[in-house]
Parts: structure tokens; sequence; C-alpha cells
């Protein structure tokens, strides 16, 4: 979230899109209540009526995978009505930056685009820039090759009739939900978007954030009050899993991974530090060698100096181009290239996209650790359908660990606020903790390497002191070490901090191996005022929900993200009535001008507001030159987003251009890789969800018997009207198929699912739960994820979960 | 003189989180009963002595084109007459003095369960088939004698569930009746004179539930 969930009572429209907040994330109710209390707008748009669109005032429908379409149609709607904020669009983003003459778009392909490779070529959307190395601009947006005319060109085709051809939405719907949302395009009004993984469950996952971020921009709807793009995580704490880099593509606080290219500090350094030839530009990541730098003082202590560039040789490294994410790694442990797998705190089993790929590739590991408070349909794989354990050699472990009230530690919610957690209760029996598990396997791990280890440094050198005089993992050490400390006597500015001393915050963060910090972002959670996470204190000075000392929220508890957009150029909120920012002049003190300072939140860095030319800065700071991105932010499949159809869909073309499916996506091509599209087998478009009863897969929660009392099998509803096709009767068991599996399901027939007009087919959608799966309930029934194809988006690789192609049939001489 | 509590359910914010059914059966060491998927995310199907509190859910088409889904948090409506206590001569079913709430006994056992529950305008009252016992919901008794709020309205992330001093509640659900009034011409609290737990709806009560303002 760029806001946070309290902050959603701000809001005077909030589109729900891409998830189904009601049921998902029933607190955030809470918020969007009270807005609705405040005379807000809730618009729900949705393939199927859900909880969430039941407390809509507006609520559209839409074939899963049009969303682009849907958000295209509105941008065009926002500029052919003049909708727009216009000081904020000029000011803030880059719609007035010339785009270089190589940038073109014709039938639904980008310039630069390679066929062979699938890649895009992306310097042929560079802009263009003068001989100061600074981009050209034209501030009267008429430029046919500024922005802002490419964004109206692009868009010219997003008519209302043809995104209603496409999307199955009637074009009433369709003008309803823009001119409610498009409100929002003025000084005194906020619109939010709240998404989840409907949005980003696609093969244009982030394309469809990126046109909601285009939509923000041009309402100025960044970085105020009651505004912004908000992300509802699908895990308690991934938003801390993310930030401490459980992914393989970066290491904490986001710094990208090195790449075998980059052989050495130097070169990598080069290669992560963006530069700027704006004068106004603040380019904040022109400091991560700081962050790197102290990142790796965090890993190895003094054993990393200037002069073995910081230990930067001991990280591995990835090939160049090389990509672990989730599919790959299966498809690799499906291929036999993958010898041991720790499945820690999740169930591949059901969680994987093409489940059964995912099975079988479990059978072919030599060992298995699972760690988890229940055993598992990953646990047991070798004793699940279809398995036969006398031909499985993979051995499983099982580690029973600590539940989250079981252990102490910091968790940090979608709106980035780490709080810190006592433990209530001890584990039971013989389950640990995460972090002792880690901290017995890394005495293991080291002992084996003192003894005949290759390559011993990164190992033996990592300087690990997080454990306490027992032996135990210790959360407060650990969480002293991602703040970071100075390790040396450093004086800054007319203070003086001792070595040992905690860092107060990033800003003083050194690329010289003075400092060290395990997660820059983290940099102030737990300095010399203590554990910053820990607070709980209920003032709220700016009356917006901000509540700065309860717990803490990176970066540098900062409560709204991109706030410097939230004011006018002399630092003064656009609304008076939402005050998050506002710039006082310092006053006069004998003779002399004192400086002027922010009240509110912690801005987006102390600059005086953008009208003092000289000092002043523009409020993107983390954009190399300053302003937001309505052009191209650097993702892979283009600089403007386009609609594709999913790699499955129910239409023979894409309405909008001759490229059909995004044609930067990986597609698998192994024996267990099928995918179908349009074929008559499949006709019915299918896609996943959420109930609130069970918890992701199910692994905690189909043990509870009140929760699997409530939602006790799995499901698939369907319209009416597809019932009625199919002869199903409401609650009869049917069958869900897919080129790559079947489920079984109790039909719900229910009027909140309506097939879609499409052009001239009728398209009918039916969806399912994924949080079932064979081991518990005995008839509970399976994982929804049998049926999922694993093809991702090409930025993300996140599977396309979300939109497929299905059928439905009775079971064989009824039910 | 105090004039006991009251549970204000206002259904145009409820979201069937159904964090009250759940809350409910924890509080009250309730076990899980066996269910199936019955073709609706409604479950248990009834209430029963395991189950004192359940989220109705209903759909079907409305005028404007989108379907409706209503929420309704049933339980006891802790009536100021209470019809269950027509048959209860001996003690066995108690209305509290101070708070209001109606308790079931274990002396219940010798009740006539089905003129007891014939009784309850509502469809309340159920019986264990083993003990005969009846149970219900209490209204949290242990709780709202001990300083703390039912467990449901406790549970309840949007405010949809309330619970105070009668007077005071009766003013919120005017109030709120009002307010909903503007957007919804048929919004009602249902017979807020005449029970203790008083439902706020927006359309017609037997969309809701067929039982939903009583027999």
């Amino acid at each position: 979230m760029t806001n946070h969930w309290i902050d959603l009572k701000n809001s005077d429209c909030i589109l729900v899109m891409g998830s189904n907040a009601a049921a998902n994330h029933p607190i955030s109710m809470k918020w969007v209540q009270k807005a609705k209390d405040n005379g807000g707008i809730l618009i729900s748009v949705d393939p199927r009526y859900t909880q969430t669109s039941a407390k809509s005032d507006i609520y559209a429908a839409l074939r899963s995978g049009t969303d682009i379409p849907f958000l295209g149609g509105m941008i065009k709607y926002i500029l052919d009505n003049d909708k727009y904020f216009k000081d904020y669009v000029l000011n803030y983003t880059n719609a007035s930056f010339i785009v270089g003459p190589k940038y073109d778009f014709q039938d639904g392909l980008f310039a630069g685009y390679d066929p062979k490779t699938r890649k895009y070529d992306a310097t042929f959307w560079a802009f263009e820039r003068d001989q100061d190395s600074r981009v050209k601009r034209d501030t009267t947006l008429q430029n046919p090759n500024c922005v802002f005319q490419l964004l109206k060109k692009h868009y010219s085709r997003y008519t209302p009739e043809q995104v209603s051809s496409i999307t199955g939405t009637p074009v009433s719907d369709l003008l309803k939900v823009y001119e409610a949302y498009a409100s929002t395009g003025t000084k005194d009004k906020a619109g939010t978007i709240m998404y989840a993984m409907g949005w980003t469950q696609h093969t244009v996952g982030v394309q469809n954030i990126r046109t909601m971020s285009i939509i923000q921009l041009l309402l100025g709807n960044m970085g105020i009050a009651g505004g912004g793009v908000n992300a509802l995580r699908g895990e308690s704490n991934v938003q801390g899993s993310t930030d401490a880099a459980l992914l393989f593509h970066i290491l904490p606080g986001y710094l990208a991974y090195p790449r075998a290219n980059q052989t050495n500090l130097e070169t990598y350094l080069k290669a992560i530090t963006p530069k700027t030839a704006e004068p106004m530009s603040a380019n904040w990541p022109q400091n991560l060698p700081k962050y790197f730098v102290s990142l790796m003082k965090s890993f190895w202590g003094d054993k990393a100096t200037k002069e073995n560039d910081f230990g930067y040789g001991w990280l591995p490294k990835l090939d160049v181009g090389q990509n672990c994410s989730w599919l790959n790694l299966f498809d690799a442990m499906y291929d036999g290239k993958i010898k041991g797998f720790f499945s820690w705190g999740q169930n591949p089993a059901c969680s994987g996209a093409n489940a059964h790929k995912v099975r079988q590739g479990l059978a072919k590991l030599d060992w298995l650790v699972n760690v988890n408070i229940f055993d598992s349909e990953t646990g047991s794989f070798w004793k699940g359908p279809g398995m036969d354990p006398k031909n499985i050699k993979t051995e499983v472990f099982m580690l029973p660990c600590a539940a989250s009230i079981e252990k102490e530690g910091s968790i940090s919610n979608s709106g980035r606020w780490a709080q810190w957690r006592y433990k209530a209760v001890d584990a039971p029996g013989m389950a640990k903790p995460d972090g002792d598990i880690m901290v017995e396997l890394f005495d293991k791990i080291r002992g084996l390497y003192k003894k005949n280890g290759k390559f011993t440094d990164p190992i033996l050198n990592l300087k690990w002191d997080y454990v306490n005089e027992k032996g135990h993992f210790d959360p407060h050490k650990m969480a002293k070490e991602v703040n970071g400390f100075f390790l040396k006597d450093t004086k800054i500015g007319e203070t003086e901090y001792k070595k040992g001393t905690p860092v107060p915050g990033f800003a003083m963060l050194q690329a010289d191996g003075s400092t060290s910090s395990g997660n820059w972002i983290y940099c102030q959670s737990y300095n010399a005022a203590g554990n910053n996470m820990a607070r709980r204190k209920k003032e709220d000075p700016t009356g917006l929900g901000l509540f700065p000392e309860w717990a803490w929220a990176w970066p540098v508890n900062r409560r709204i993200i991109y706030n410097r957009a939230s004011v006018d150029l002399n630092g003064q909120p656009w609304n008076p009535k939402r005050s998050l920012l506002k710039w006082v002049e310092g006053q006069e003190v004998d003779g002399k001008k004192q400086p002027g300072k922010w009240v509110g939140d912690v801005p987006d860095g102390p600059w005086p507001p953008m009208s003092d030319t000289k000092a002043g800065r523009y409020p993107f700071i983390m954009k190399p030159d300053g302003l937001a991105s309505i052009f191209g932010p650097g993702l892979v499949d283009g600089p403007f987003p386009e609609h594709y159809e999913p790699l499955e869909c129910p239409v023979p073309k894409n309405l909008l251009s001759g490229q059909f499916i995004n044609p930067t996506i990986k597609i698998f091509s192994g024996a267990m890789d099928k995918h179908l599209t349009c074929d008559p087998r499949f006709p019915f478009v299918g896609t996943t969800y959420r109930v609130t009863e069970h918890w992701q897969t199910g692994i905690m929660t189909r043990w509870q018997p009140w929760l699997i009392e409530a939602e006790p099998q799995m499901f698939v509803e369907m319209s009416e009207e597809l019932a009625k096709l199919r002869g199903i009767k409401n609650g009869e068991k049917v069958k869900v198929s897919s080129i790559r599996g079947v489920v079984e399901a109790v039909a719900i027939v229910t009027t909140r699912f309506k097939p879609f007009q499409v052009g001239d087919v009728t398209v009918h959608q039916v969806g399912m739960p994924w949080c079932f799966g064979w081991m518990v309930p005995k008839d509970g029934g399976e994982s929804a994820n049998l049926l999922t194809p694993n093809v991702g988006d090409p930025n993300t690789m996140i599977p396309e979960s979300k939109a497929f192609m299905v059928n439905v049939t009775r079971m064989e001489g009824g039910a | 003189m105090s004039e006991g509590y009251s549970i204000l359910v206002d259904t145009s914010k409820c979201t069937a989180c159904r964090g009250c059914q759940i809350a409910c059966k924890q509080w009250n060491g309730l076990p899980g009963t066996k269910t199936k998927n019955e073709g609706t995310h409604e479950n248990p199907m009834d209430l029963s002595a395991d189950t004192w509190k359940i989220l109705r859910f209903s759909e079907g088409p409305s005028k404007n084109g989108n379907p409706f889904w209503y929420f309704f948090s049933e339980q006891c409506r802790h009536c100021m007459s209470p019809g269950c206590m027509a048959e209860a001569e001996k003690g066995e079913i108690i209305q509290d003095e101070k708070t209001g709430a109606v308790i079931f006994t274990p002396k219940t056992k010798s009740l006539n369960y089905e003129a007891t529950r014939e009784g309850c305008p509502y469809d309340i009252p159920r019986q264990n088939p083993k003990t005969k016992e009846l149970f219900k919901c209490s209204m949290c008794f242990d709780r709202i004698t001990n300083n703390m709020i039912p467990a449901c309205v406790k549970s309840c992330p949007t405010g949809a569930m309330t619970f105070g001093e009668r007077p005071k509640i009766l003013e919120t659900a005017k109030a709120r009746v009002q307010e909903l009034t503007k957007r919804f011409p048929k919004a009602k609290a249902l017979n807020a004179d005449d029970v203790r737990t008083i439902y706020i709806v927006t359309d017609d009560p037997q969309k809701y539930w067929k039982l939903a303002a009583g027999k």
C-alpha cells in the first residue's frame, strides 16, 4: 500500500477491483464503512457479485482477464472529458516528457520487439534528451511525441463500446463507474483503489496495476490522504517477507540481486545506481551504494572490508537473464534438476498453479523438509491421490514450527507498518520458532563447512550473532541488526555517534563500511529511542488516522508515501480539509529568516517545496527524474499497458489488435505444461478465489472445526443460465475440468454470476476457492490449483490463476 | 431503574465475515458440527443446541439488474415479553432483571420442547436430543455481567453489531434508520419496541430471512 488501512476512511471514492476485500480482508471494511458514512462511494468491479459488491454503491461485472480494457476505457474517459487534474499532471508526472523518435506502437506491439527472443529492446522507448542529458519537455502538452499526447493516442481505441465488447460489461455500467471515479480528479477529492490477487494473477498482472497507477496520476490521487494505489497483501506478513527479500531477484530493502556479469562491487553499484541530470530531482536511489555496503557489513561484520569489496565476491550470483521464480523452480524440480527442497510455511502441492506438475516435481526430489504447524498435502504428497509410495524415493522430514502467537517478533502489514508482537504462549511439544530452526540448521551447516567444506568464506565469515545466552534465536538482536549500527565513532553534522550506537535512520548510513544495516528501509525501526515497532500510542495529530506513534512504518515512519505530491508548488495542501503535509515558512528572528519546515506526515525528504527553484525538489523522489511515470517505468512488456487476452481465453481474437496474448510471456512446453484456448472441450472461463473462513490453501484452517463447519467443501459457483445449460442442480456434486486436471465440487447455482455478452459470444464464467486439499477433511475435495495454468506475468512470473478455461459437467449418473 | 441492554445488528454494514458465528462458538465452547455444502455459503443450515448464532444468506434478482445478497446474523432476540417463557412456570427460563437477557437454565430439560419453540416468534430455541436440555444465545450473560461485551459484538469488524444500554441503542437505531431511509425507503428497525436484539434492514425483512420480523 502506498497509503494504509485506516486511510481508506479518508476516501471520497473507493474502487475495489481485483479484490474481494469484504471476504478476504474483513477488517478493511471497517474503514470502507467509515468512508461511506462520510458520504464516500464504494465501487465494486468483479466477475462475480461478491460480499464486497453487496456493500457497494455501484457494481459492474467484467470477464476475468479484461481489466486493462476496462481501465483503459477510464483513461480515455478522463482525457476526453477533461477530468484530469491539470496542475498535478503537468508538474508531478512525466506527461510533458518527449519520447524519442524510435518509439512506436502498431497493432498491439511496441517498437523494439524481437519475435525470436520474445523480448523488447526498451531503448526504443527512451525519452529525448538535450545536450545536458536532461529530458526534453513540452509544458504545453501539445507536442505529438509528448507522453500526454501519446497516452491520448494509445487509449483512443478504448471506446466504451469497444471495451464493452471485450469485457462484457454493459456500456451504461462502464460509464457509471467512469463518471463516479473520474469525479475525484479535483483538488478536494480523493479516490483510492483496493486491489489484490485478482489483478496480479494474470499474464498482464503488473500492467493491470500500471493502468490504475496512470489513472491515479491523471486524477492527482497519488500521495494524498484517501488516495494511493493499495495492494491488499494476500498473507499475513507477506509485506515483511518481501521487504526482507524472500524472493530470488532482490536483496533486503529491494536492492537488485547481483548478476554474474557484475564481477566486482564497482560494476554492481554502477549498474544499480541511477543518475539524473535534473537539478531538482532528489534521485534518492543515488544512495543505494550506502545501503548495499551497510548490508554487506551486516552480513559479514569485520570480515567485510574495503579491500575485499565488503564481501561482494562471497554473494552467490544469478546468471544474466536467470529467473528463479516459482514456476521456473518447479519446472526445474519437475525436470529433476533440484534435489532438495525446504517447504517452509507453505503448501505448494495445493498453492502452486498446475499443482499436478508441482506434486510430480516433489516426487523427483531426493529430500523434502516440510516446516509447518500441521501436516499438509505437500509433506504427505507421497501418499496423495495417484501416488504410489513404493515408487517415490523422496525422503521427507517434518519439522513442527511455532505458530505466530507462539513467538515474538515483528509483522509488517499491507500499510508497511511493522508491528511488534509479544509471545502469548509456548509452542507445543517439539515445535520451535522458525528462527530457532534456522539457527540450529546453520550451526550444522557451519560445522560441515568447517570439517570439509569448499569455498568456506561466505559461510564461515558470516557474523551471525543473533542468539541469546541460551543459544536461542533472539528476535531483538535480529531486529537491532536490521536497523543497523555505527561501526566506529562517527560525527554527522554536530552530533557524535559512538561505535555500537544504533543508526537513527537510513539517511545516516554510509558507503565506506562505517555503518551496518540488515535492511535499509527498516533503519529507524529499532534505534536509540528503543523498539519503535512496539510503540502503542494513540495520538493522531493530523486527524487523518496516521497514528505516528503506533508501531512504525517504513520508510522513516512515513505513513503515506509520495506525500510531497499532496501539496501545491508552494507546499500548501491541495485539500486543506485533509491536510497531510504543509510547508510553514520560517519566522524572522533578529532580522534573520529561519528555515521553513514541513508539518504533518513525515515528508518525502526535507527539501522545501518546488516553488523554491534552487533548494526545492520534485515529489517523486524514488524516480531518477523526480516525476511520476505515466509513460514507461521499466516493465518488460511495454511503456503503456495494452490489452492482451489471457493465455487461455474464450474468444478467438483480441478485438484491439492482431496480438492475441502478451507477446513477452514465457510459455513452458514440457509434458505437463498444457494449455488450450477456444477449445470446445473447455468452453467456460474459470477463476479462483478465497473465502473468509480459510487461510490460503487451508493448511491451518481445515483442521479447525468451527471454520470447516462454515465452509466444509470445495464448491464451484455458476450462473443459473449455465446450470440450466448443463442440467446442474444447486447443491449437487459436479466435475470441473481443465486440460490439466479435474476436481469435484458442489455446485452453487447463483444469481451472483451472470453470463457475459462478449461481442457475439455468450461467455459463461465459474469460480472456485483454492483452500481445499485431499488431506483434511476427508470429503472436503481437492485444490482448484489442479486446474490452473503454469504461465506467469512476464515481469513477476505470478501465475495466471484468475483466468483460464474449464468445463463443468454433472457427475456420471448424476449425484 | 435500568432498562437493561440491547444489541443492534445493522445489516447494511454486515459483510458476512461470520466472525460473530465463530466467536459465539468459541466463547461458549460449542463444538463444530458436521456439515456439507448444500449449494450455499450458509452453514450450519440451522440453529441447534450446538449453534446459537448463524449467518443467514439470501439472494435473488432485483429490479436494478444487479442481484441482491443479504446477510442476517440470526440469534435470540431477547424479547421484552419472551414468548418462550409462556411454558416455563418453574424458573426453567429466566429473564434477568438487570440486563434483560433471557436465559435458558438446565431445568429446560423438563420443558415441552415443541411448545416452547412454538412460543418463540423467531423460532430460536433448540434441544439437545440426548439431554433434552434447551439452548440458545444467552446474550453472553457471563460476559456482560463482567464488564465485557458479547463475543459476537466484540468480533464484528465493521460496526454492524453494537451493544449497550437499551435507550442508547434505540437512539442509535433511530438515527441510523433515518440516515438509511434517504437511500433505502424501506429501511427500518425490526420490532424495536419488543425485542432487545434489534435488526436494521434496508428491504423487506422476509427477503433476509422468513422469520426476520417474526411469525
